[in-house]
């Protein structure tokens, strides 16, 4: 485990030095923030407005009395979403969609000798696929998030309309009640340590890939599954360090 | 001139390379030879930095290759060419933009100038207008053609091609063989070729090195290898009925 971890640092470093040519390194980043952040757009749009109208109605169907003020149920969806539900479940899907993608890449690159080939001709591989893969993770992963909070509160909103069980006006009323900005700083920094955790661990398990065909699908199910481990444990500590 | 002066080769207690050295010459196309797993493809990837030598180490024009780290190692980098077994195209990128990938990193030439030389490096291996096709949509003598083509955009000093004839048919294959040969001879490029094509060895092999479980048996030119008296490298050579009987020709 130690010896992962150290050569998960190693090529951290390395992935971060100096590029041969900025203007290569920057296309590659922009190519990397499309694949990311355009087509991961469906799929964390899909999902948000599900959980967040899911959340609307349990919360709801957990608060039914007349002691609680029918706006809570806003508020709750509000805090659930942003602190949880948008953050740490986007990201957990995302390592399925984006991570299994990076490691089966790099990981192909390698089976088939493209890493070779790149470092024959003297470029710094791990800073070539890599780093513009983190970069890109660690900007449009957050941006995914806030389209997927936006997305969420909107689902709830539809939730209420269609069941009845809380009228809208009350929902849009406990969304502005109590708002604490802490939330959203808290989310911020979930969502780019998650894209960080996403992005570099899969790349990770797809440079050290040895073998073939079988062996590349190995390292893209290691990847997410220890992404997912991460984000999980990382989710912990932002959590505890920040609320 | 690249020199190798014994390298040795280990993978935790196996060890593939043994005591290893020789010397291989501008304009001279140096074949590796030597049955499965003897051994030549690990002395090719030592040779170009993808392995570290256990011990021993690799002269380029007298410069120490073994003892440089990766930023001394850019400058020779960026004058060897390779063509892997596989061709190694980028899956990403179509074939134009596969041989402008060197010159897109490390020349300050203009679009222009480097689509010039890609279409420059096209005509020389036969392949005109074929620069929006992907690799997928190549055949593996297409493959190994555009291989060359990107292993030689940057004017290589050094040029290392590993098995060029595996999988393809034997005309395709002579075509490959003699374009290497074409290009070495052209550009006086110090060509190291790792094969088990008797037809290359016969064809183009000025310089041959036989390697057998990891150990140099033999050297010497392909005029000289019907003659020897080497018995692991005529067990090899002469393994086919049909090598057999030209043999017997002789």
């Amino acid at each position: 485990m130690f010896y992962s971890f150290g050569r998960y640092i190693l090529l951290l470093r390395l992935s971060f030095r100096k590029p041969e040519k900025f203007s290569v390194y920057w296309a590659e980043v922009m190519r990397e923030m499309v694949s990311q952040g355009v087509g991961s757009l469906g799929i964390i749009a899909i999902i948000s407005l599900f959980i967040g109208a899911v959340a609307a109605i349990q919360v709801a169907f957990q608060l039914v009395s007349p002691l609680v003020p029918r706006e809570i149920v806003g508020s709750i969806s509000r805090d659930s979403t942003i602190l949880e539900f948008s953050p740490t479940i986007s990201a957990l899907v995302l390592a399925g969609r984006v991570g299994s993608s990076i490691a089966s890449q790099i990981g192909t690159m390698r089976v088939t000798e493209q890493i070779d080939a790149l470092e024959i001709m003297g470029v710094n591989t791990p800073g070539f696929l890599i780093s513009p893969k983190i970069i890109a993770g660690v900007s449009m992963i957050p941006l995914l998030v806030i389209i997927s909070v936006i997305l969420g509160l909107s689902g709830g909103y539809i939730a209420c309309l269609v069941s009845r069980d809380i009228a809208p006006t009350d929902f849009i009323t406990g969304l502005q009640n109590g708002f604490n900005s802490v939330i959203v700083t808290v989310c911020a920094v979930k969502s780019i340590a998650f894209g960080f955790i996403i992005t570099s661990v899969c790349s990770y398990f797809g440079f050290y890939t040895t073998g073939g065909a079988l062996e590349v699908g190995q390292s893209a199910t290691k990847g997410v599954v220890y992404s997912c481990i991460w984000i999980l444990f990382g989710d912990l500590v932002i959590s505890s360090l920040l609320l | 001139m690249i020199e190798i002066k014994g390298i040795y080769k280990s993978f935790g207690e196996k060890e593939v390379l043994k005591n290893i050295s020789a010397t291989f010459l501008p304009g001279k196309n140096s074949l590796i030879i030597g049955s499965s797993g003897s051994g030549k493809t690990t002395l090719l990837k030592c040779i170009v930095g993808l392995h570290e030598p256990t011990k021993g180490s690799v002269l380029y024009d007298g410069q120490d290759f073994t003892e440089m780290d990766f930023e001394g190692r850019v400058p020779i980098r960026k004058q060897i060419g390779m063509l892997f077994q596989n061709s190694a195209l980028f899956d990403s990128m179509n074939v134009e933009k596969n041989i402008m990938f060197p010159l897109d990193l490390f020349t300050d030439m203009t679009r222009a100038e480097k689509l010039d030389r890609a279409n420059f490096c096209l005509e020389k291996v036969n392949l005109k207008g074929t620069n929006k096709l992907f690799p997928s949509e190549l055949s593996g003598g297409m493959k190994k053609r555009v291989g060359i083509a990107r292993a030689i955009s940057m004017q290589p000093k050094y040029l290392f091609v590993d098995e060029p004839n595996s999988g393809l048919d034997p005309k395709t294959a002579i075509l490959i063989d003699d374009l290497i040969s074409e290009i070495t001879e052209e550009y006086q490029t110090t060509t190291v070729i790792v094969t088990h094509d008797m037809n290359s060895v016969m064809g183009i092999g000025d310089h041959v090195v036989f390697l057998h479980n990891g150990e140099k048996w033999w050297e010497g030119t392909n005029h000289e290898i019907a003659h020897t008296d080497n018995k692991p490298l005529n067990d090899f050579v002469f393994a086919s009925k049909f090598m057999q009987a030209a043999r017997a020709k002789l």
